[in-house]
């Protein structure tokens, strides 16, 4: 009996987990923001962790331009904060490091595909000083070097995944990161010789990191996707920042932080 | 005996007053709801595929292996320390005390940060001995280990001091009193007398090392066989497959209940 009402509560909690789905619509069809109703209030902005820096220098800027806007980032890793936002959780904007991973929330909901606002390419990032004495690519299969990648079940695995296939090398990594950032600190506090990360998490590192170009990088662009999520609370607001990432004064702080434009 | 214990079990029960029974039943639910809704979630259908996949069985081996490991180390380092907490009479013990329940409030991920900064390659120890040894110990299974006995160190020490504080300290020194040495006090009285209480820091440090994560991924890294543990992979999994996910956690879950009860059954009640 109680079995039986415990289970029809579950059946009735997950019959709640929402539709969800990406509004981004074509840019000219968007009057600019602030011509219409001007944007205010809180929103939420999930975000890939590559996107960090980025991302909080445009919502400073964001902010300053739209008086009375309030945006709250929580970075992570994309494939993270897509089961987030298909679990229900309160998001008013998503970037992802990738396409496959934007589809996961866009299959869930109602509106077309989402845009993209900037690509990235991988780098070797070494420490200071490069200790390993890494040149390139082929490093990466020497077995008394210590390398980090991240897991292919994560963007930058994916995309360094396809770019050892490309270059014929088998990599040996010590470790498989969950996330770019944590692949990156593993190189920061010098514990790992190398590790192929976005080039634009070698810019973020600054002085502790040196980064080491090779030509495959090309043959792995990885397409950044934004949306204001369906159901948002504030979708003024999502859609004005939406807007103001793709637009002129998003663009400059993406392409100085190292991001490709789309 | 144990039919006597149960009848008293029972009689106490009946007088159980609605104000201390509420909220009892209320942290029942609160804690095995969500054990249930993991069960009720979990992708039944696919649970032999899941739990028989290469990666999965490799990720429980090294997870148990690494957990007993840790909970011997804490045993062997922390039951020494919970006595001179306990009985040495040492000045600054408050401090001390405190000390030792630092790791209890730090996130794991900083105990991992933390573990770097000494044992790492360019950590305070790690660096001589890395440039001495050519070995270091963060990407090894050693690396999830130090994580390990790191965080379920300070439960192994609170809950055998505890059981020190408490037991009866005339015992020992009625011993010492007809002539034995410190040490075989030590062995011959106090550890039988204490026995439940290493028993059960043993079991939570077990437990503990076992769900750990944070300073693990942090300080050993990820990688299969070497330091991926179930913790580790459930979270990987989550990324992709969150039924999988589910599901590999119904095993860690029934894996150390299983494990939980045998030592119950095995160990504890002999005190």
């Amino acid at each position: 009996m109680r079995a039986r009402l415990l289970r029809r509560l579950f059946a009735a909690l997950t019959a709640t987990v929402l539709l969800l789905g990406c509004g981004a619509q074509p840019k000219s069809s968007v009057p600019p923001a602030g011509a219409g109703q001007p944007a205010t209030g809180v929103i939420v902005v999930l975000a890939a962790a590559s996107l960090t820096e980025a991302f909080q220098r445009i919502g400073a800027a964001f902010q300053t331009s739209h008086p009375g806007t309030k945006i709250n980032f929580s970075f992570g890793s994309s494939a993270t904060l897509a089961a987030q936002i298909i679990q229900g959780a309160p998001a008013d904007v998503f970037a992802a490091a990738n396409e496959p991973t934007m589809k996961t929330v866009t299959d869930h909901g109602l509106a077309p595909a989402a845009q993209i606002f900037a690509t990235n390419t991988l780098q070797i990032a070494v420490p200071a000083g490069n200790p390993g004495g890494v040149s390139g690519l082929h490093d990466f299969a020497d077995a008394s070097k210590r390398i980090a990648l991240c897991a292919e079940q994560v963007p930058c695995g994916q995309a360094a995944q396809t770019i050892f296939e490309r270059a014929g090398i088998s990599p040996r990594p010590d470790t498989l990161e969950s996330d770019v950032k944590a692949a990156l600190q593993k190189v920061r506090l010098n514990e790992v010789d190398a590790a192929l990360v976005y080039r634009t998490d070698v810019i973020a590192a600054g002085a502790d990191v040196e980064g080491i170009d090779f030509d495959e990088s090309a043959t792995a662009v990885n397409r950044y996707p934004i949306c204001a999520v369906s159901d948002s609370a504030n979708p003024l607001t999502a859609r004005a920042f939406v807007d103001y990432v793709v637009g002129p004064d998003g663009q400059a702080v993406l392409s100085k932080a190292g991001f490709g434009s789309p | 005996m144990e039919t006597r214990q149960r009848h008293r079990e029972r009689v106490l029960l009946g007088k159980v007053p609605w104000l201390l029974a509420a909220p009892a039943l209320l942290a029942l639910l609160f804690l095995i709801l969500p054990l249930l809704g993991l069960l009720i979630r979990a992708p039944w259908p696919d649970a032999w595929q899941v739990i028989t996949d290469d990666q999965a069985v490799q990720a429980l081996r090294l997870s148990l292996i690494t957990a007993t490991v840790s909970m011997l180390i804490a045993m062997v380092l922390g039951v020494p320390l919970a006595w001179l907490l306990a009985r040495s009479g040492l000045p600054g013990l408050g401090v001390l005390r405190a000390l030792i329940t630092v790791p209890l409030v730090l996130p794991p991920v900083v105990g991992g940060v933390a573990l770097f900064t000494i044992l790492g390659r360019s950590g305070l120890l790690g660096r001589p001995l890395f440039e001495l040894t050519g070995f270091a110990f963060p990407f090894t299974p050693y690396a999830v280990v130090l994580a390990q006995v790191f965080v379920a160190l300070p439960y192994l020490v609170l809950s055998v001091e505890g059981a020190l504080r408490t037991a009866d300290s005339r015992y020992e020194e009625a011993a010492a009193t007809l002539g034995a040495r410190p040490m075989t006090v030590f062995s011959r009285v106090t550890l039988p007398l204490i026995g439940p209480g290493v028993a059960a820091g043993a079991v939570l440090a077990w437990a503990r090392a076992l769900g750990e994560f944070g300073a693990t991924i942090t300080f050993a890294g990820n990688f299969p066989g070497t330091t991926r543990t179930m913790p580790l992979e459930v979270y990987l999994a989550l990324e992709t497959d969150p039924g999988a996910a589910l599901m590999l956690s119904v095993l860690l879950l029934a894996v150390s209940v299983l494990v939980l009860v045998l030592l119950r059954d095995r160990w504890v009640n002999r005190w």
